[in-house]
């Protein structure tokens, strides 16, 4: 793991200004930031590691826990929130069981909310694994998660 | 440019280095403007809010953090206005929310005149005046302690809330922090801050525990002294 | 592409190139922005290909994928040429006859025209659309005419002439003046006028001297910058290096969303495309000036739109501002005088430099000149990107443009300024929509978010979805805005629930003002406005959520119930279907109810029902 996040480090001349995008980088590989990574991030770039620790605990797009295999973005930007995407951040939680910005216990899915993915014609818009699906209703949220092979409660007839 | 310059702060005329900020202008005329985060020996941070100030320069009126403005040419100072007290007033209720019990905030308070915080006390002790992760980062040089996360999220800690492997238990953190919410501890030969147990040194004469190994290890580093000059307490020196 | 070195070199390569573009030839011009992507536009144009490679029309028919076209409403959508036809809401089934009936034939395909809602007829062509027709498409017109990822394609339509302009016929200075003389102000949210920061930051003592683009476009619900930096990159390029000429910097960022990952690409390609042909780097053009850019992306802060926060995240650390009592132009990146502007404003310098000041400046009023790309979303007809001269209405935009509500609701609001700005009420729809009229009224431009709302929107808890918002997004530091929004936001929280009190909206006002005053910087300094924007002008709504426990537009959970309205019930289940509590239930084809005990208010019912049969009140 060193050895891949000195490379990374050297990609930015081990810049200590490119701590940000070294981050990302380190995320990118690992599909989150392993404490280990961050500690050789410190080491690397001649950074405190108080200093990293800040940095990848400020920015919502590092995640300190590892992912789930799929990740679901939901946008709650305003034209979404007016289009009811709330009713449908609860819908999902209530089916994965976790809370916005948690990864289910069996590493599957990881189900975060963004702030405005800037495609508001389109909303409320859900984005699984870098695909976007427009104009989500909870049958079609249902839908997307049972691709996945996820039973969804209503799946049970009443 | 001019070494000094000459402001009104409250009416009075007062004559500075350049380069002063208004809380310590004031403070040299015996002006005490209310702050929690500003330190002589840090920088200026700006976090606390509540030395605002109104002033009025070319002919324009507006509030500004006395810890952070330079003093200019001509500047008019007004330290008390009911703009200025409203945003003291509603900061020291903010921060009683966070910790009611301290007597520094409740003397702050007591002098606004708040009597208690209308909001629901949500208490963490801190009040992120930052001045414990500054001393670590400005004075002391080793950055044991930052903060995490951000928002109503931000808290002081140590690297993934773990024993911060930089710290010297120096205990400037716990020296500076305004409302005394660092603990520190020593009990037998053994200083615990930060929950991590960091042994002490004994003076090889007198035989008292003095300081923090790591924090004489610490020194040996920066200072360039015989390496036995830090086997003795100073008292013994 | 060989390096141009010298504006003769430029000119030929742009004459060669338009020369190649045949205005006669049948063009496909299909829209890619991300919208359009979202809407399944790949397979189309996957589709094309294969259609005209099967019909061996690959060589005669070209197919160009552009950039957001603004009519995002309506995607995914191809204009033909010559002649703009414009069909619009294709699926991949369309493409045979597509190219079989309009390239082959010329014929028109009725289905796939725009029908204006007003006249119900039929329109054929993309100019005459009344959606693009009241549009002033200045600078976002030219989406249409190229393929980002093309630097050919720019030089083809005039690109880089505004650079070799400022580079070989003007000083620095002059083309200080001429923006000044423009009165081109920012395009963020600031206002600011250009002209004028960039004359600071070269006045400023200090080297290097840094140009930034800022590409943090994070206001909800506004996604121009996205746009437009993914779909005709080149023009904020040739923006970027004539500020950079005229100020005398040599090393530019552009800070791009982490949520952007197409606009990343689109620029980076064009960057590298750029330096190959020698418009940027080192000798621009054979000019003596060199400059280059860095991209840099952020990390999911909406902090980080604000320009110290910015320099910060640069400099990697986390995204705290700075007291502006300092001026960025300056002491802003690395402490050094940085001139800060967002992707629109420069957007529209090689406009100005190519067609001068007056030009500009005789768009707009006097002290909001040029135009203004608006993103109009929410509950609008035509949502989608608008570009307007400053001035317009707020009803030609909202009504005219947009086309009106949908459902024939009825308007209640438009939100502008993103979680700075306020709502704004009926009563100012014929407002002309400029910088200072906007800021008079409590709200402000900014970066040019338009969210219309209808009678079904709580104004109430649109205030609380902002100070959520900005909850969230807030860095923290200073007391006034950490604890102040939180607290707000918990007040409107507990109006929501019903158990809000009449004094609460006098602290509100309070804590409002104080906020305003002591933040630290202009995302706590601005929190307060939807509350108090809301409170000034929808005052009744909030007294019914306090006094009467009522929410009169039927979105606050715990003051509205569900209900079936057995008239319209025809006993199909689907409710029951779907109800994650059971609470809706009944026999299969009589009436059914809802156990307002066991209801969670979730809304799955409502949005199953085929028969409107699910009352909210």
């Amino acid at each position: 793991m060193q050895a891949r996040v000195q490379e990374i480090i050297n990609r930015y001349g081990a810049d200590k200004g490119f701590l940000v995008p070294v981050l990302q980088d380190v995320q990118k590989e690992f599909n989150y930031l392993p404490e280990e990574a961050l500690v050789a991030v410190s080491t690397g770039l001649g950074v405190p590691l108080s200093r990293v620790f800040e940095v990848a605990t400020f920015y919502r797009a590092f995640s300190l826990q590892p992912r789930g295999k799929h990740l679901l973005s939901l946008c709650l930007g305003t034209a979404c929130h007016v289009r009811g995407a709330p009713l449908i951040a609860q819908h999902l939680e209530r089916e994965l069981g976790i809370k916005a910005g948690m990864t289910t216990p069996d590493l599957q899915y990881t189900f975060e909310t963004v702030n405005c993915l800037g495609a508001c014609a389109l909303g409320p818009i859900l984005v699984v694994d870098n695909q976007y699906h427009g104009q989500v209703s909870i049958a079609k949220t249902n839908a997307i998660l049972s691709t996945f092979g996820k039973k969804v409660a209503s799946d049970e007839e009443a | 440019m001019a070494d000094r310059v000459s402001l009104k702060i409250d009416g009075r005329t007062i004559e500075v280095p350049t380069g002063t900020t208004i809380l310590e202008a004031a403070k040299s005329a015996n002006i005490l403007i209310p702050n929690l985060c500003s330190n002589e020996e840090l920088a200026p941070y700006g976090a606390c809010r509540l030395c605002m100030v109104e002033i009025n320069h070319h002919g324009r009126t507006r509030l500004v953090a006395s810890c952070i403005y330079e003093v200019a040419e001509g500047l008019e100072v007004t330290t008390v206005t009911e703009r200025v007290l409203n945003v003291r007033r509603l900061v020291i209720e903010l921060l009683l929310a966070r910790n009611p019990y301290h007597p520094v905030l409740q003397r702050i308070a007591a002098e606004l005149g708040v009597s208690a915080s209308r909001f629901e006390s949500d208490v963490k002790g801190c009040i992120l005046c930052g001045q414990c992760v500054r001393t670590c980062r400005e004075v002391v040089g080793v950055a044991a302690i930052g903060f995490k996360g951000r928002g109503t999220s931000r808290a002081v800690a140590t690297p993934f809330d773990k024993a911060p492997p930089d710290c010297i238990a120096c205990g400037s953190c716990a020296y500076v922090c305004p409302v005394d919410v660092i603990p520190i501890e020593e009990k037998e030969g053994v200083r615990t801050i930060w929950k991590t147990d960091f042994k002490l040194a004994q003076c090889s004469k007198c035989g008292r525990y003095f300081a923090p190994i790591k924090q004489l290890e610490y020194f040996k580093t920066i200072a360039h002294l015989p390496d036995d000059h830090f086997a003795t307490c100073p008292a013994c020196r | 592409m060989k390096k141009l070195k010298s504006p003769q070199d430029l000119a030929a390569r742009q004459e060669e190139l338009r020369s190649r573009r045949d205005p006669n030839a049948p063009c496909i011009t299909i829209c890619a922005g991300t919208g359009c992507l979202a809407y399944g536009t790949q397979k189309i144009i996957d589709r094309f290909r294969e259609e005209l490679a099967s019909q061996k029309l690959t060589d005669t028919v070209q197919l160009r994928t552009s950039g957001c076209h603004g009519f995002c409403e309506r995607g995914p959508m191809v204009v033909i040429s010559p002649q703009k036809i414009l069909y619009q809401r294709i699926t991949t089934d369309d493409v045979p006859d597509i190219i079989t009936k309009t390239i082959q034939r010329g014929e028109i395909i009725e289905r796939l025209l725009y029908t204006d809602p007003v006249t119900k007829q039929k329109i054929v062509y993309e100019h005459e659309v009344p959606f693009y027709k009241l549009q002033t498409r200045n600078v976002f017109g030219m989406n249409g005419l190229i393929d980002p990822s093309s630097l050919d394609d720019y030089l083809a339509i005039g690109g880089y002439s505004a650079l070799a302009k400022a580079l070989f016929r003007m000083t620095p200075h002059e083309v200080i003046q001429e923006i000044i003389a423009s009165n081109l102000r920012g395009r963020g949210g600031g206002g600011f006028p250009t002209g004028w920061k960039w004359d600071a930051t070269r006045k400023a003592k200090g080297e290097p001297k840094y140009v930034i683009c800022n590409a943090d476009e994070g206001d909800p619900g506004a996604y121009m910058d996205r746009s437009l930096l993914e779909g005709n990159p080149h023009l904020v390029l040739e923006g970027m290096i004539i500020g950079a000429y005229a100020i005398g910097s040599h090393e530019g960022y552009i800070y791009v969303r982490n949520e952007y990952p197409l606009a990343v690409t689109n620029i980076t390609t064009a960057i590298t495309a750029a330096r190959d042909a020698g418009l940027l780097g080192t000798d621009i053009l054979g000019s003596g000036f060199s400059f280059d850019i860095k991209i840099n992306r952020g990390g999911g802060a909406f902090v980080c739109g604000e320009s110290s926060a910015l320099f910060a995240s640069i400099e990697g650390r986390s995204g705290e501002p700075r007291a502006k009592y300092i001026h960025a132009t300056d002491q802003g990146l690395f402490n050094k005088p940085t001139a800060l502007n967002n992707v629109e404003t420069w957007g529209n310098v090689p406009l100005i430099i190519n067609r001068g000041a007056a030009w500009y400046s005789s768009i707009g009023t006097k002290r909001s000149t040029g135009t203004k790309i608006f993103s109009l979303v929410g509950k609008i007809n035509n949502t989608g990107l608008v570009e307007v001269p400053m001035g317009i209405t707020l009803r030609q935009i909202i009504f005219d443009i947009g086309g009106g509500i949908p459902k024939g609701r009825k308007f209640k609001a438009v939100q502008t300024g993103g979680p700075s700005g306020g709502c704004i009420p009926e009563q100012f729809l014929d407002m002309p929509v400029d910088f200072d009229e906007l800021t008079k009224i409590g709200s402000m431009m900014g970066s040019g978010g338009m969210i219309v709302m209808d009678d079904r929107t709580c104004m109430v808890d649109v205030a609380k979805y902002f100070l959520a918002f900005l909850e969230e997004e807030s860095c923290g530091k200073c007391t006034p805005c950490r604890e102040g929004i939180k607290q707000m936001r918990i007040i409107l929280q507990r109006i929501t629930e019903g158990s809000g009190t009449e004094e609460d909206l006098a602290t509100l006002e309070w804590m409002g003002g104080a906020i305003k005053d002591g933040s630290l910087c202009a995302l706590g300094g601005s929190a307060p406005n939807p509350v108090l924007t809301t409170i000034q002008y929808f005052r009744d709504e909030y007294i019914a959520h306090l006094r009467d426990k009522r929410c009169p537009a039927g979105v606050c959970k715990a003051l509205i119930s569900y209900r079936i309205n057995p008239e319209k019930c025809t006993g199909c289940h689907a409710c029951a279907r779907v109800c994650p509590t059971q609470a809706a239930r009944g026999e299969k084809k009589q009436p059914h109810t809802i156990d307002s005990t066991a209801c969670i208010k979730c809304g799955a019912c409502f949005e199953a029902c085929k028969f409107e049969a699910i009352i909210i009140q």
